[in-house]
C-alpha cells in the first residue's frame, strides 16, 4: 500500500466526519471548531497533490485567519443562544439531505464517467514543482495570472473598505442622539443639523 | 503518487454535498456561512486534484484565486452578519424576512 494511500484514508474519514459534525453541533464555538479539524486535513490532502505553498496558505490563511474571524462574530454575538428547531417550511430537512445525496451521486457518476481511475503525470513534483512548488506557483501566477492578480488586490480593498463602511454605526447614533435631544428640548427645539 | 485522482474529486463532491446541506438545513446565519466555506474549500480541494492530473499549476492558482477570494466574501458576509444582528438582535435567517410578502 503507497503511502499515499494511507494518508488519503486516514484522513478522508476525518475530513468527511468532522464537515458533518459542522452540521449536527448545536452549538456555533463546536461547529468552528470541526470546521478547524475540516482545513486542516484538507491541507493535508494538499500537500499529498504537490502543492505544498498551498498547505502553508490553507493552514495560515483559513485555519488561522478566517476562523479567527468567525470565532470573534460568534463571540459578539454570543454563544449560549441555541438555535430554533421550529421548520418555517414543512419537509425542509428531509428534503435538503435528499438532494444533497443526489447531487454527491451525481458528481460520482460524472467522475466515473469522465476521468476514471486517472493518475495524473508520475513525475508531477519534478517536472512541474521544478526549483520548488512556491517558486513554479510564482513564475505561472506572475507571467500567465498577472492581470487577474492585480484585480485581486483591489478586490481586498474594496473588501476592506466595505467592511468598514458596514461596521460603523454612525446615521443610527445620529438619530437616537436627535430623539433624545427632541425629547430634552421637546417639539420644535430639535438639535440643528 | 499512487492514489487515483477520482478519490479525491470523489471527497470532494462529499464535502460540497455536506455544505449544500448545511446551507439548506441551518438557521443560524454564522453557521450557514460555515457551510458556505465547506463548499469553498471542497472546490479547492477539486481544482488542486485536478491541477495534480493534468501536470500543469493552473488548478494551484485557481485555488489560491478562490482563497483570497473567500478571504474577502468572509469579511463583507460577516459585517453584514453583524449589521443584521444589530438590527434584529438575532442570528436567525428566519427572523430577517422583511422583504417576505
Amino acid at each position: 500500500m503507497a503511502p499515499d494511500h494511507i494518508v488519503f484514508w486516514v484522513f478522508a474519514p476525518i475530513s468527511v466526519g468532522s464537515a458533518v459534525a459542522v452540521l449536527v453541533q448545536r452549538n456555533a464555538v463546536h461547529s468552528a471548531l470541526f470546521l478547524i479539524v475540516n482545513f486542516f486535513t484538507l491541507a493535508v490532502f494538499y500537500l499529498v497533490l504537490g502543492a505544498p505553498f498551498l498547505f502553508a496558505v490553507q493552514i495560515i490563511v483559513y485555519a488561522g485567519a478566517i476562523m479567527v474571524l468567525f470565532l470573534f462574530v460568534i463571540m459578539l454575538l454570543g454563544v449560549d443562544r441555541d438555535e430554533s428547531l421550529v421548520e418555517r417550511l414543512r419537509g425542509q430537512r428531509p428534503m435538503a439531505i435528499l438532494l444533497g445525496l443526489g447531487l454527491a451521486a451525481e458528481v460520482f457518476v460524472t467522475v466515473r464517467a469522465s476521468i476514471g481511475l486517472a493518475r495524473g503525470p508520475a513525475d508531477f513534483d519534478q517536472v512541474v514543482n521544478e526549483g520548488g512548488n512556491a517558486e513554479a506557483l510564482s513564475r505561472v501566477l506572475f507571467r500567465d495570472y498577472f492581470l487577474p492578480f492585480e484585480v485581486t488586490s483591489i478586490l481586498l480593498i474594496v473588501a476592506a473598505v466595505a467592511a468598514m463602511v458596514l461596521a460603523q454605526q454612525r446615521e443610527r447614533a445620529r438619530t437616537r442622539a436627535e430623539a433624545e435631544a427632541f425629547q430634552v428640548a421637546g417639539p420644535g427645539g430639535g438639535v440643528p443639523t | 503518487m499512487r492514489t487515483p485522482i477520482s478519490y479525491f474529486v470523489a471527497l470532494s463532491a462529499i464535502l460540497f454535498a455536506i455544505g449544500t446541506v448545511g446551507v439548506l438545513v441551518r438557521k443560524n446565519a454564522l453557521v450557514i456561512f460555515m457551510s458556505v466555506e465547506l463548499q469553498l474549500n471542497a472546490v479547492n480541494l477539486a481544482l488542486v486534484a485536478f491541477s495534480r492530473m493534468h501536470g500543469n499549476l493552473n488548478g494551484q492558482v485557481l485555488a489560491f484565486f478562490s482563497m483570497v477570494v473567500a478571504a474577502a466574501e468572509v469579511v463583507v458576509g460577516l459585517a453584514i452578519i453583524v449589521n443584521v444582528y444589530r438590527r434584529l438582535h438575532s442570528a436567525n435567517v428566519d427572523d430577517a424576512s422583511l422583504l417576505r410578502w
